[in-house]
């Protein structure tokens, strides 16, 4: 028997530019992605959701501050609630923390420059639904591009974080001045998590570095597990 | 609605207008750079007018991890 194909949908808001790329490297590891418009006020029969990079509503205001109240975001709070996998990439992630979804926020880079370049990341967990195919210490290298990727929380709130390991991936040197050099957070529960590099930019040897690999295979093979499990 | 970057938070573009202010030869310092929105609501009364204006500033104007609010109301009776 050959194993089910996870159904992995890929948001789409107006100003998502990442979204394709998204769809492509999920389908490249065996997933049925589809595309869910943000309109949508129910989200079709998913094991997984992954919110893509962009720029969303164009980032007025706040990055994801208006997308959070797109009406598929309340089929994704209510997915999440339910135990569902949601992974945020760059403007997904910070639309999940305006969302309250994953804690902190991402504010504007201390260079106040663009960032656009392979980064080393170091994996802090490897036990996460988004990271079981790393192994704990493991460095990647994995591209940002992002005008406000410095993850803030104030102090009480990083501790707890520490605290609870949320902290799934952190940069391996200064990259945008976040807190503790933090790239990515799990929330509590284990289910959603955010981080501000690509892995769907980098999943082939060709574009410098496939190991966005490793992030984007984990989701899907959690998704088929959870598909298995269902049956 | 006036929002600005909370008490002891990194405020890289305050930083880099004050830099830019003291190149101009102003002895300025803590610059903060905030945000102003200003609009209408049709309200009977000011307390309402502040209570809907306070939810709009909860719920999106300001995120209250990095972010601090005032509200300035004025009447216009016409």
């Amino acid at each position: 028997m050959s194993s089910p194909q996870p159904r992995i949908g890929v948001l789409r808001f107006p100003g998502a530019c990442d979204d394709r790329d998204a769809l492509w490297a999920l389908a490249a590891f065996d997933a049925e992605a589809v595309f869910v418009w943000h309109t949508e006020t129910e989200l079709p029969d998913l094991d997984a959701v992954v919110l893509p990079g962009g720029f969303s509503y164009g980032d007025y205001l706040r990055c994801g501050a208006i997308a959070r109240f797109a009406p598929a975001m309340s089929a994704v709070a209510e997915f999440a609630a339910n135990g569902g996998l949601v992974l945020g990439i760059c403007n997904g992630f910070q639309i999940l923390c305006e969302a309250g979804l994953l804690p902190g926020v991402l504010r504007r880079n201390e260079s106040l420059s663009f960032v656009c370049r392979d980064v080393p990341l170091v994996v802090e967990r490897a036990d996460t639904p988004f990271t079981n195919r790393c192994t704990e210490g493991e460095r990647l290298t994995i591209p940002v591009k992002h005008g406000e990727g410095a993850w803030f929380a104030d102090d009480d709130l990083y501790e707890e974080l520490v605290g609870r390991r949320q902290i799934v991936l952190r940069y391996a040197e200064p990259v945008n001045g976040s807190r503790a050099d933090v790239a990515g957070v799990v929330n509590e529960r284990g289910n959603v998590m955010g981080l501000m590099p690509h892995p769907e930019h980098a999943v082939d040897p060709l574009l410098g570095s496939a190991d966005g690999a490793f992030i984007l295979s984990s989701l899907v093979e959690s998704a088929r597990e959870r598909t298995l499990a269902a049956f | 609605m006036l929002v600005r970057p909370k008490h002891g938070i990194l405020d890289p573009q305050g930083q880099a207008v004050e830099s830019s202010l003291r190149q101009l030869g102003f002895s300025v310092s803590d610059a903060r750079v905030g945000r102003v929105v200003d609009l209408e609501v049709s309200s009977t009364d000011m307390s309402s007018a502040r209570a809907e204006v306070e939810r709009m500033c909860q719920q999106l104007l300001a995120n209250p991890l990095i972010e601090s609010y005032e509200i300035e109301l004025a009447e216009d009776r016409t």
